[in-house]
C-alpha cells in the first residue's frame, strides 16, 4: 500500500474554495482516530462535492470508495453527520476493511460552517 | 466571515490554529476555533465546555498534536464528574508543526530526556560530534541523530527555532557547551537548559564571558543548572525535572528552578 502523507485539510483548501465559490455543497471526511496499524494519522482528510468530485485521501486507497458513498449520503440528508468506522474488529464496521488490519474512524460532515 | 474562512486564512498564513469539533454527543458538528493566543470563536454548545476545550486545544496546538478527547456536556473532565454523564467526544485538530527539542551530548541523560520529550510531542534531535556515541542504535527514540559540532548545526538550522522549541545542552564539556550556548542564544528558541553542577555552571559562565557572552539579557535566558529542584537523581527523574521546567517556563507558573536556588543539586 502506498501511503501519500499530506497535510490533510490544508491540501484541500484550494479545491474547497473553488467548490464553495461555485455554489457547490461539499462534505469533508477527516480521520479522527486509528487503532492498531493504520495508514494515516488523525487529520488526514478528503472532500467530496455534491456532483461527485473527490480530493484528498484518508487511507492508502482501501476505504475511499465507501467514504464517497457516505459523504454523498450526508449531503443528500440520508445520513446524519457523524463517525464512520472501518476495520475488522468493530461492530459498526463496514464490509470494507483496511488491508493492514487496523481500524480507522472518520468524522464525516457537510462543510456548511 | 465563516469559521471555515477564518480557519483557511490561518492555515494559509501558517498561523498555528486548532479546530475542536463535537463528533459524538449533543450538538454533533459544533465547532470551536482556537488561535495560538488563546482567542476562540464558535461554540461547542456550552460556555464552560468551550472554556475547558479552548484551554486543552491550546496545549494540543503547542504540542502540534491532533486527537479525540472526552468531556461532560458542561466541560467536566474528572472521572468522578463524568459518572452518569453523557460523554461528549471532541476531535481537536491542530495545524502546527510539532515543537522541536535539540539535545546536545549523547549521554545516558540524553536517552531518558529524548524519551520523555517524545511523550510530550516533541520532534527530538540528538547532536554530538563524537561518532561512536551519536548513533541511531543508542537513541532509537530520537527522530534524528546528528554527528556534528553545535556551531554548524545552529548555522544550518538555528533560524527554524521558535519560542515553542527547546535546546538542552547536556554535554558537561566546555568544548561543546560554549559553542552550543552561543549558538542557542543567537536563535529565538524559547528554552535553553544547560546541565552541570553549580561549580560547573560557575566555570562555564567564566568561559562564556571570555568569549564575549556577557549580556545579562542573554544570560537570563539560560536555565543552568538545568531542571526543577525536585530532587531528581536518575536520568529519568532528571528528564522529568527538565521537561517540567520547560512546561513551567512556557505557562509562566511559579515552580522552583534549580537555577534560582543555592546549595548542592543532589542532597
Amino acid at each position: 500500500m502506498i501511503v501519500r502523507q499530506t497535510g490533510g485539510v490544508k491540501e484541500l483548501l484550494d479545491d474547497l474554495d473553488r467548490w464553495r465559490s461555485a455554489g457547490k455543497r461539499v462534505a469533508v471526511a477527516r480521520v479522527v482516530d486509528i487503532e492498531g496499524s493504520g495508514p494515516r494519522d488523525p487529520g488526514a482528510a478528503m472532500a467530496v462535492s455534491i456532483d461527485g468530485e473527490v480530493v484528498g485521501s484518508v487511507s492508502g486507497g482501501c476505504v475511499e470508495g465507501a467514504v464517497v458513498t457516505e459523504a454523498l449520503a450526508v449531503l443528500a440528508g440520508d445520513r446524519q453527520p457523524g463517525i464512520v468506522t472501518f476495520g475488522y474488529s468493530d461492530d459498526e464496521a463496514f464490509a470494507v476493511g483496511l488491508t493492514c488490519g487496523g481500524t480507522i474512524r472518520l468524522f464525516i460532515e457537510a462543510l456548511d460552517w | 466571515m465563516t469559521l471555515y474562512d477564518d480557519l483557511a486564512a490561518a492555515i494559509r498564513a501558517h498561523d498555528p490554529v486548532a479546530l475542536a469539533t463535537v463528533i459524538e454527543g449533543p450538538n454533533v458538528t459544533g465547532k470551536l476555533l482556537v488561535h495560538a493566543d488563546g482567542s476562540h470563536t464558535g461554540s461547542l454548545g456550552h460556555p464552560e465546555l468551550d472554556r475547558v476545550v479552548a484551554r486543552d486545544a491550546l496545549a494540543e496546538l503547542e504540542a502540534g498534536r491532533s486527537g479525540v478527547r472526552h468531556y461532560g456536556p458542561e466541560g467536566e473532565t474528572t472521572p468522578e464528574d463524568l459518572v452518569d454523564t453523557p460523554v461528549v467526544r471532541i476531535f481537536v485538530e491542530s495545524w502546527a508543526p510539532p515543537p522541536q527539542m535539540w539535545i546536545f551530548g549523547a549521554v545516558d541523560f540524553t536517552a531518558a530526556l529524548a524519551k520523555v520529550a517524545k511523550v510530550l510531542g516533541y520532534r527530538v534531535t540528538v547532536c554530538d560530534a563524537r561518532e561512536i556515541f551519536a548513533t541511531r542504535r543508542r537513541f532509537p527514540m530520537a527522530d534524528e541523530v546528528r554527528v556534528t559540532w553545535p556551531g554548524p548545526m545552529f548555522d544550518e538550522r538555528g533560524a527554524q527555532l521558535t519560542a515553542r522549541d527547546a535546546v538542552c545542552i547536556l554535554t558537561h564539556d566546555p568544548k561543546f557547551d560554549v559553542p552550543a550556548v552561543r549558538g542557542a542564544l543567537a536563535t529565538k528558541v524559547g528554552y535553553i537548559g544547560v546541565m552541570g553542577s553549580r561549580t560547573t555552571h560557575a566555570k562555564r559562565m567564566q568561559r562564556l564571558a571570555e568569549v564575549g557572552v556577557a549580556d545579562q539579557r542573554d544570560l537570563d535566558r539560560l536555565m543552568s543548572p538545568i531542571g526543577l529542584d525536585i530532587g531528581a537523581r536518575t536520568p529519568e527523574e532528571t528528564a522529568i525535572s527538565i521537561c517540567a521546567e520547560i512546561i513551567a517556563r512556557r505557562t509562566g507558573r511559579v515552580a522552583p528552578s534549580l537555577r534560582d536556588g543555592a546549595g548542592p543539586i543532589h542532597q
